[in-house]
């Protein structure tokens, strides 16, 4: 569906908290706009997007039609063992985009 | 009308027809927009009827915001965020977008840390909401004005 960037550090201390950036490119069309003929754009949001923690949510966002074209999301969560994060966005149609990132956790 | 001109007059008729109808259209958004009331109800909706206490969220917005199509915005929540002592939601909501829910976070222990940033679309001056849900179900807000200099065009 888009583009994705994430930031998340590789390693980490347990009980850490680390700092999770996610980006996904997408025009986040509100369904408000008109063309130039007057016609109404349909809208066309991503409406959910999901940090999963070796399977576990850790954090979510629901969006609507006012957040900004290509959704940026600073979070954090705590390092508790080592695994993946993965970051997933659901869009109004259940479109699924995806990306993992690996950590390691050092007692 | 002069007969020796008819293309003219046509093409003038067609332009005038386009043009009225972009002008209705570009009123018609302008019906969408939320009330100051739309963003209590959507409140109410959301946490129902319980009271909401001042204080222990911080809100970083611009206070004056040159681009309403990406307005950065962070919230903080005071909460150690442990098992028994933790953020639920944090709703973020608008007395003036078309739709008065602008984004919804839902955090948890394991969250770790009560802060979140994000990225919105502002159309026009106005004073947002933002609501936390505690894990004992008691709600703390705040809200933050910021100017809008060029609207999102999420109105029309």
């Amino acid at each position: 569906m888009a583009a994705i960037r994430i930031s998340a550090l590789k390693t980490a201390k347990a009980g850490e908290i680390i700092e999770l950036k996610a980006l996904i490119r997408h025009k986040m069309e509100t369904g408000f706009r008109r063309g130039s003929r007057g016609e109404a754009i349909p809208r066309d949001i991503i409406t959910h997007f999901v940090c999963l923690y070796n399977g576990e949510a850790v954090f979510e966002a629901d969006f609507f039609p006012s957040v900004a074209a290509n959704p940026f999301l600073i979070f954090y969560t705590r390092a508790t063992e080592s695994g993946t994060l993965e970051f997933r966005w659901t869009d109004q149609h259940g479109t699924v985009s995806s990306q993992t990132a690996n950590i390691s956790v050092e007692s | 009308m002069k007969p020796e001109q008819p293309s003219t007059d046509i093409d003038r008729r067609a332009f005038l027809v386009g043009g009225m109808g972009l002008a209705v259209a570009s009123f018609l958004p302008l019906s969408t927009k939320a009330a100051p009331a739309d963003m209590q109800a959507a409140v109410k909706e959301l946490f129902g009827d319980r009271p909401l206490q001042e204080g222990g969220v911080t809100i970083t917005i611009p206070p004056i915001a040159e681009n309403g199509y990406s307005v950065p915005l962070t919230i903080d929540v005071d909460s150690p965020m442990t098992p028994e002592d933790y953020v639920k939601k944090i709703a973020v909501f608008s007395p003036r977008n078309p739709i008065p829910n602008l984004v919804q976070f839902t955090l948890g222990p394991r969250t770790g840390l009560a802060r979140v940033s994000t990225r919105i679309r502002l159309a026009g001056t106005q004073k947002i909401l933002v609501v936390a849900e505690m894990s004992d179900g008691t709600l703390k807000s705040a809200a933050a004005e910021t100017m809008v200099t060029v609207a999102a065009c999420i109105i029309g």
